[in-house]
């Protein structure tokens, strides 16, 4: 039992690096139509994100694919239940992925701004569907007895979860922004800054409604006590007023930690919330996925355990040089 | 398997199409993903001579090639995620059947190598001038690295569908007992090899076929000479290693899944010695075994499935009661016609290629290789012979185990999705083929754009301007 729940905090530990790391390169997305002024600037706010979001993207595939690994019956309930939903996320992650190479290989106007605006619809389709996704993991979709997913489409959307979609985008726009004003300079880092401020507290609002809403769900939804929930979810909140507080202070660094942490106490919450199950059935409470009843075999997880010991501080080390071989900041080269 | 009563009036159309949307979509990743398993290392490669002898053109052509690798790349990552996700979206069943064992080598995968190869390509890219030589060097070899171990978790991964090892079943679910198994599957190890090659042989055939257009206009000579060079030196070997390899490969198939050689070779009935067909019209249905015509090679068959040439082969309607009286009725054969000439295609063009490696080989050695005409016009069409060639290899290995998704333990058909509807599945073959096939067009032509442009001259602060314009 042990390893099982293991490898629940360690698949919220993913999610949770997904959401920390790809968390602010979305943001730029987002804001890419709103804050350059010119066609440089552009390029400019794109190389801030350029030499690390493929990596970050590797963080989600990871989640994906430990899932798969260590509770096929999560990921084949959840994968094949949210059909649709995760049809929308593929083809905003497909539109983004090719934008960032693409959008340079010609200096045509009209190809470089249809590149930019793919690369923004992708930035913000693809977190706004993974927080209706997680937010559904608490809330509960319809399951049969065996496991499957029984709902359809629009059993998705309930104003909790398409809230958690709406905030989800909202702050990573948020994260995006104070990402921006530590990795640019001049003019694009004034604007990046003036962006942070107007998102914090709509951002910061939201973010705490929606962790206190999460403790929320998790107690009506999944006999959940409100204690355990309410921890990352006070926590989260008290980042969220620092982060704001920092932004208006104009202590960039801190309050692009704080937003990182918040990102992260977003999926702390949700999972908090979930324990001990993965995913929550509603109506039929009794068909909710469990940690032990969707776990592979111990020996595939003791395994997988050794394989993610040897890796997970490897991939920590040289994405973390990344960042400081791209520390630099950067301004438009006129400026 | 859990299936609802509703949906098993449905379900062969629901299986199919689920078939079509996994087959077009690995398919079409899979023309990208060799083309970056050959052209990683030889960018790489190029990268280290210049480096090592400072010699400007070495320099112009890893950015020529780079540039491709990179368009190239991008498309590739972004069709590997339909990749992770389709497993579940379309066969849940499979997925909650083999995940305990499967899905390792894929979390293994993302783990070890799709990391490693996004996060240095990264640092690749952007870091001409951020890093020193010497470590900027060593990420497009780590890159290249993280391509080559990614390509060898997913073929553990498949070749366990094609030869299950090291699990058990308990509870109806597949269990994981033994990775070391697992990771040394025979099966799988081929398969790599067999990969590895093909990629090799992409990257070699396509830069070389760049050359030679460049050649055929008179453009670049000199410095496509050395770039021709290089990929005549990485395809001679690589094209002929791997008619052997694909040779043994079908000898690891023919002792593990019979029917699906025998399929391959349209061979109803056992045979010892066995004749190769080389070609045949007709033959390719039970009703009528006897082929109107064929061109038959005595004792080959016998070779290459058992590397002796008086070796037995088992026929289809052998193998075919022996299965229905192992696994009960049912028909065990996959598509015999599809099979043939997907083997065949596969075979040819691995034989063409090597000519073609050959030849030019030869020309190269008699300094005629600019000035051959006729071989430069071969050369630029080749291009699309490693594309048929892994399109057919695939559609061959795929195929051929139908009717199972894990050979001998999970049927295809009881496998997938039971609540994904036929609307479900229609509509999302549609966005997937409207959008790959956007997608292509626009790959297609950046491509083409970039592999006929001149490869940009050096200016003084020339490393820097490559990230610049980026």
């Amino acid at each position: 039992m042990g390893l099982e729940i293991f490898w629940f905090c360690l698949i919220g530990v993913l999610w949770g690096c997904y959401f920390v790391l790809e968390g602010f390169d979305f943001g730029v997305g987002i804001l890419l139509p709103f804050l350059p002024r010119n066609e440089d600037e552009r390029s400019v706010m794109l190389s801030t994100i350029g030499p690390v979001w493929d990596g970050n993207e590797v963080w989600l595939v990871v989640a994906g694919a430990g899932t798969f690994a260590a509770f096929p019956l999560w990921y084949a309930t959840m994968f094949s239940g949210f059909y649709l939903a995760l049809l929308l996320v593929l083809v905003c992650l497909i539109v983004r992925v090719v934008s960032f190479e693409w959008r340079e290989k010609s200096s045509n106007p009209r190809w470089r701004s249809t590149w930019g605006w793919a690369n923004t619809v992708g930035s913000i389709g693809a977190p706004f569907v993974w927080g209706v996704a997680l937010a559904n993991l608490v809330h509960g979709v319809p399951l049969n007895s065996s496991g499957g997913y029984s709902g359809d489409f629009l059993d998705l959307f309930s104003p909790y979860t398409v809230v958690a979609g709406v905030v989800v985008v909202l702050l990573f726009a948020f994260h995006g922004a104070t990402f921006l004003t530590i990795r640019t300079a001049g003019d694009l880092c004034e604007r990046a800054a003036h962006a942070a401020r107007r998102l914090a507290v709509p951002a910061a609002l939201v973010a705490a409604g929606l962790l206190v809403w999460t403790v929320a769900v998790a107690h009506d939804r999944n006999q959940r006590g409100i204690l355990p929930p309410a921890l990352p979810a006070a926590l989260g909140i008290v980042v969220l007023a620092l982060a704001v507080l920092l932004v208006i202070r104009r202590r960039s660094g801190a309050a692009f930690v704080m937003t990182a942490l918040a990102a992260l106490a977003v999926v702390a919450t949700i999972f908090t919330g979930l324990y001990p199950r993965v995913l929550v059935s509603h109506p039929t409470f009794s068909n909710s996925l469990t940690i032990s009843s969707a776990a592979s075999g111990h020996y595939a997880l003791t395994v997988m355990t050794v394989v993610a010991g040897i890796f997970a501080p490897l991939v920590l080390l040289y994405q973390g040089w990344t960042y400081h071989v791209f520390r630099r900041r950067l301004g438009s080269p006129t400026a | 398997m859990g299936r609802g009563l509703r949906v098993i009036p449905l379900a062969s159309t629901t299986v199919d199409l689920a078939r079509i949307q996994f087959a077009t979509t690995s398919i079409y990743h899979f023309l990208f993903v060799p083309l970056t398993l050959g052209l990683a290392p030889l960018v790489a490669v190029m990268q280290t001579i210049w480096h090592r002898g400072h010699d400007d053109a070495w320099l112009r052509l890893t950015r020529f090639f780079g540039t491709l690798l990179l368009i190239n790349f991008a498309i590739g990552v972004a069709t590997g995620l339909v990749q992770e996700f389709q497993f579940g979206m379309n066969w849940s069943v499979y997925s909650n059947y083999v995940g305990g064992v499967f899905g390792a080598p894929l979390a293994i995968e993302g783990l070890a190598a799709f990391f490693l190869e996004a996060t240095f390509l990264g640092l690749w890219i952007f870091g001409w001038d951020r890093l020193s030589p010497r470590v900027h060097l060593a990420t497009i070899w780590l890159a290249a690295l993280g391509t080559w171990l990614s390509a060898f978790f997913i073929l553990v991964a498949n070749s366990w569908m094609q030869h299950p090892v090291g699990y058990k079943v308990s509870g109806g679910k597949a269990e994981l007992t033994d990775v070391g198994a697992l990771l040394s599957n025979g099966f799988a190890l081929r398969a790599y090899l067999h990969t590895i090659l093909a990629g090799l042989i992409f990257g070699s055939v396509v830069m070389l076929g760049i050359c030679c257009w460049h050649f055929l206009r008179g453009r670049n000579v000199e410095l496509f000479r050395r770039a021709a060079k290089l990929a005549l030196i990485v395809a001679l070997p690589a094209t002929l290693l791997q008619l052997s390899v694909g040779n043994r490969f079908g000898e690891a198939v023919t002792s593990q899944q019979s029917m699906k050689i025998a399929a391959s070779e349209a061979q109803w009935n056992t045979c010892q010695p066995c004749g190769f067909s080389v070609f045949q019209i007709g033959g390719f249905s039970a009703e009528h075994p006897n082929p109107s015509f064929s061109i038959t090679i005595p004792k080959l068959l016998s070779w290459m499935g058992t590397g002796s040439f008086d070796g037995k082969v088992q026929g289809l309607n052998q193998l075919q009661a022996q299965e229905q009286k192992q696994y009960g009725p049912g028909n065990y054969m996959p598509r015999i016609e599809l099979m043939y000439w997907s083997m065949r295609v596969m075979a040819i063009l691995g034989v063409v290629m090597a000519l073609l490696a050959i030849v030019g080989a030869w020309l190269y050695r008699r300094q005629t290789l600019d000035k051959a005409r006729w071989f430069l016009r071969a050369a630029v069409a080749a291009i699309a012979l490693p594309f048929i060639a892994a399109t057919a290899g695939w559609v061959l290995t795929e195929m051929g185990r139908q009717p199972w998704i894990v050979q001998g333990l999970l049927k295809t058909s009881q496998a997938n999705s039971p609540n994904i509807g036929t609307a479900t599945l229609a509509a999302s073959l549609g966005v997937f083929v409207a959008l790959y096939a956007a997608l292509g067009v626009v790959d297609f032509v950046l491509m083409r754009r970039f592999a006929r442009v001149d490869p940009p001259e050096l200016s003084g602060e020339a490393p820097a301007a490559a990230a610049l314009s980026y």
